[in-house]
């Protein structure tokens, strides 16, 4: 009996996805490549239903050049080896026309040499550490320039701030942020004896000696600030050392990278309250934009749920790919590209974006003090936006390297002194 | 006098006390005349306060609409208001001052069960009716704000008659030692009767003089005054003094006090290499608590029963999560379900372990490969359930007050209440499990079918049973070592992962089936991590950790105390 059930149930499974894929000649498909299960889950899983809520959206206006969008969903569970195949399987089985995904720098690694190979089409919706400009790639997060140095610029200029601490989770991105940082930091005429360089593992829960370490370093006299790179999962156990030992964001505040509003909403924000964090975006801002986003999301998503920042990236990028290619009148890869240069959208804090010629967009830096509950309050933002550097002046590997897609120079590693391109686009 | 120089305070003390009197005289009788001095009193009490209470009234109205940065320009005016204005300047400290949008009255503001918040005029204490949060604007509050508002409560409190906030009140100006503090501190020795405070109070005056006087003996003296204390500032004060500039000259010019500050540094700095090795030894410990907790369940269920359970970190999450629920299923006491969680995870983990225990791994007995494949399905499986029902995101479990600071032994020397409590948890299950299985019937039958199963089984144990029963055993405490860790880190369905090669680890080390090998394997692995941890770094410890152990069981396989005997076979 039971056997028999299971038998009809696969054929019309069967029969449903034959049908789908009949259909499927006229629409446009859309990958999502974010981890539903895993470690990433927790980060990633609100990324895929921001997209599939973006093209619910478009398919009620009507699609793209009077075609639907379909959205096909994988699960690379976590795995960076995993995210380089499932790809593969979106370009060459299921031939998408576009992919939004992944999350850490090391998915991302791992989906390059693919991508460009297949000649696909990649949005990276998520803050990292720069040094890359890959002509299949468009970043919408910030890059270290549009997040970090602001950032330090902030606590160095309105807190007065003499002693760093740079503490991260030992991977790609706090360890070339934390490097842009020392650069920075030294060339700003902070000395190395100030400058403290912490490195914890993934998921590190047992803080009590670092942060031990840090109140000693900061009890000199000096004001101190730690700036922290630490991946989201480690931030809980290491603002509740810092409030049992006594220390309070105003003695030595902390400005982190990877803490936000969906981060805070599955804790006790009470230990955290006026720590800081830079983001280009906040829930709180004020703007006509961030309300209606916000109104559809809840009622997208359910009405607890918050927004955050590499949402924003997520609805900015898709919003430019979909002009892009209504402007270009095909999903075609190498005519989208070209066709996302120069395309601008209005973002979620009340601005501009703009798609720049190195595959970055111009943001706003927000520094934000996180409240009792869970929201992040401006106390500080820049002037205007600021464009993202692909390539970091701070350091001297890449001070020279600029990237720029457009003809002539049409590279995402070109060097200004010797004027050649070296190929290696990451 | 600081009556002489509040005199609105003191009159409202006055006012206070006469009022409550005056409830006793309705009811006693008293002389006429008495009583119309009491009413002059009253009357002109009561017309201190009004005046007093408008005055603050208008700077707190300041307050609504406000820029942030006006802000600190009307916190200072605060200061003149004494300590009627504590209550409104402690509620902007920690974020619960409000304006209500309807009358733009200043209220603070107090989340109730219900979800509304519960309002209380800031000025005159008075009770208003319950509003929703919408109703309301929070006054806004960053960290420039929080300094100055604690430096300014600093200065009213500095007169308070309760020693404790005193000696608080100079700990804050202690680290900021401007002319002014300086001048009420001053002021405050004068009248100050608390040896602790006044001790306080003599050091900052004591480190200003070494920092603005040229006089030879009275830096000296002062130097005396600050001998031996462990407060950070003192040490600065002291490096300061001894420090060169960078062509190697002495920046202090006089070499009579220089010796005498090298001297007390060296001192000072005994002390706090002492503090820190104590204090080395107490994160060691604390860490060791945590995997001796995590490792016992597994010591029982794989050390006593052979079985590799994979599963295990699930059963630990299960037991954080049982603490969640627990929480939400009592929202008016959050102070005390950590308690009910405890005997609450024992039963949940514990249940699902026999359940385990019935449901696959009796099927897989001696076939220790294939318990192995099967529990780390099991595992994924919870990891999954728990994942769709909790969702993927982590959940909080607040700390009730009792687990949140630290004990406080010097400036420099603190333990932190949460691990303390659970160094001294970890130690009480131990021992309740050792009493278990050394002193009930259960006990006596676990270890007879854990040393010789078919001779137990010839007596007559129910050995099928004893077994369900054990798995269950440990299950339970890595369901209490859930809730234990719920106060340490994020509650997820990933918590299991982080800690289950850690309890391999310490079962390993200490010996299979030897319960107090998984004690002391435990808190030496605590220590060493803690004592590797500064010299080279988190990452680089757990490897040297790891390394270091499959080193150690090449040359012991059977851990530190293996067991002997006849069992051992």
């Amino acid at each position: 009996m039971k056997f028999k059930k299971f038998i009809t149930a696969t054929a019309v499974a069967l029969s449903m996805m034959l049908s789908l894929s009949a259909v499927a000649a006229d629409t446009i498909k859309v990958g999502v490549l974010h981890s539903l299960s895993g470690t990433m889950a927790i980060s990633e899983t609100t990324l895929k239903d921001t997209v599939l809520m973006m093209i619910e959206e478009q398919n009620k206006k009507g699609g793209l050049l009077g075609k639907k969008l379909e959205a096909v969903v994988v699960d690379p569970a976590s795995n960076w080896p995993l995210f380089a195949e499932k790809t593969r399987e979106l370009l060459t089985k299921e031939k998408v026309d576009v992919i939004f995904g992944c999350w850490t720098s090391v998915s991302r690694k791992s989906v390059l040499p693919v991508i460009e190979e297949l000649n696909g089409l990649l949005f990276y919706p998520v803050q990292y550490e720069g040094e890359e400009s890959s002509k299949n790639v468009f970043y919408t997060g910030a890059a270290p320039n549009q997040q970090a140095v602001p950032a330090v610029d902030y606590l160095m200029n309105e807190l007065e701030v003499e002693r760093w601490v740079l503490a991260g989770t030992d991977y790609v991105y706090p360890r070339t942020t934390n490097k842009i940082l020392e650069a920075y930091l030294i060339a700003k005429g902070v000395a190395p004896a100030d400058i403290m360089i912490n490195y914890t593992p993934f998921g590190h829960s047992d803080w009590q000696s670092i942060v031990a370490d840090v109140k000693k370093f900061g009890s000199t006299g000096k004001k101190t600030a730690v700036v922290s790179t630490i991946n989201g999962d480690a931030n809980i156990p290491f603002y509740k050392e810092l409030g049992n030992q006594g220390i309070s964001a105003e003695d030595i505040p902390v400005v982190a990278f990877s803490v936000g509003e969906e981060e805070l909403s599955g804790l006790d924000t009470g230990p955290l309250v006026g720590h800081l964090a830079a983001w280009n975006y906040f829930q709180s801002v004020e703007s006509d934009e961030n309300e209606a986003f916000i109104k559809k999301w809840k009622k997208f998503a359910g009405k607890k749920r918050v927004t955050n920042d590499p949402m924003e990236a997520t609805y900015i990028g898709f919003n430019m790919w979909a002009q892009a290619v209504e402007k270009a009148g095909t999903t075609e890869v190498d005519t989208v590209e070209q066709a996302m240069i120069g395309i601008t959208t209005p973002n979620l804090t009340g601005g501009v974006a703009v798609m720049n010629s190195n595959h970055h967009l111009s943001k706003p830096v927000l520094i934000g003090e996180i409240q009792d509950d869970g929201q992040i309050e401006t106390v500080w933002e820049t002037n205007g936006t600021v464009i993202g550097d692909a390539w970091s002046d701070h350091l001297s590997s890449s001070r020279n390297l600029i990237s720029d897609w457009t003809a002539p120079v049409s590279c995402g590693n070109f060097n200004t002194k010797t004027a050649k391109c070296s190929g290696q686009n990451f | 006098m600081r009556e002489a120089e509040r005199p609105l305070v003191f009159l409202r003390f006055k006012f206070i006390d006469f009022r409550r009197l005056n409830g006793g005289i309705v009811v006693t009788y008293l002389v006429k005349r008495f009583l119309a001095l009491m009413l002059l009193v009253f009357s002109v009490g009561s017309l201190a306060t009004a005046v007093a209470e408008t005055d603050l009234r208008q700077i707190s109205q300041q307050l609504v609409g406000a820029k942030l940065k006006a802000l600190p320009a009307i916190v200072e005016q605060f200061e003149t208001g004494g300590e009627e204005a504590l209550p409104l300047l402690d509620a902007m400290l920690n974020g619960r001052l409000f304006v209500r949008k309807s009358d733009k009255l200043i209220v603070i503001a107090e989340r109730q069960q219900d979800g509304d918040y519960a309002l209380v005029d800031a000025l005159s204490a008075e009770s208003l009716s319950p509003s929703p949060k919408k109703r309301l604007k929070k006054v806004k509050v960053n960290n420039r704000l929080r300094v100055q508002l604690r430096e300014v409560i600093a200065r009213i409190t500095l007169s308070s008659d309760d020693p404790d906030i005193r000696e608080s009140a100079v700990r804050n100006m202690l680290n900021k030692m401007s002319d002014r503090n300086i001048a009420m501190l001053a002021q405050a020795k004068k009248v100050e009767t608390d040896s602790t405070v006044m001790a306080l109070i003599d050091l900052a005056l004591a480190i200003n003089v070494l920092k603005t006087t040229d006089v030879q003996a009275e830096r000296l003296t002062a130097l005396e005054a600050i001998d031996g204390s462990l407060e950070p500032i003192v040490f600065n004060t002291l490096s300061a003094l001894l420090a060169q500039d960078d062509a190697g000259n002495n920046l202090e010019a006089d070499t009579a006090v220089r010796a005498k500050a090298l001297k007390i540094k060296d001192r000072i700095q005994q002390k706090i290499d002492f503090y820190e090795l104590m204090e080395k030894l107490f994160f060691g410990l604390s860490l060791g608590s945590v995997l001796l907790l995590i490792a016992t369940g597994l010591a029982i269920t794989f050390g006593v029963m052979g079985v590799i359970n994979m599963a295990h970190g699930e059963l630990i999450m299960i037991g954080a999560y049982t603490a969640y629920v627990v929480q939400l299923l009592m929202p008016n006491s959050l102070e005390y379900s950590i308690l009910v969680a405890i005997p609450m995870a024992f039963l949940v983990a514990g249940t699902v372990g026999v359940l385990i225990e019935r449901c696959v791994i009796r099927f897989l007995h001696g076939r220790p490969l294939e318990t192995l494949l099967a529990t780390f399905g099991i595992s994924l499986i919870l990891q999954q359930t728990v994942r769709s029902i909790f969702s993927p995101l982590n959940r909080q479990v607040s700390s009730p007050s009792w687990l949140s600071g630290s004990l406080d032994i010097n400036p420099i020397f603190s333990l932190t209440y949460n691990r303390l409590y659970i160094l001294l948890f970890a130690l009480l299950v131990f021992f309740i499990l050792q009493l278990v299985l050394k002193r009930t019937s259960l006990g006596l039958n676990v270890r007879a079918v854990s040393q010789n199963r078919s001779m137990a089984k010839a007596i007559g144990i129910r050995t099928e049973w004893v077994d369900a029963m054990t798995f269950g055993l440990g299950s339970g405490i890595a369901g209490i070592a859930g809730v234990a860790l719920s106060q340490l880190t994020n509650v997820g369905p990933n918590l299991g992962q982080a800690y289950i090669i850690d309890s391999f680890m310490v079962v390993v080390f200490g010996g299979v089936g030897n319960l107090w090998g998984t004690l002391v394997g435990g808190f030496s692995l605590g220590i060493l991590n803690k004592f590797l941890e500064p010299v080279t770094g988190a990452v680089l410890a757990n490897i040297i950790i790891l390394v270091s152990i499959i080193l150690f069981i090449q040359k012991r396989p059977r851990g530190l105390f293996p067991q002997k005997g006849r069992a051992a076979g």
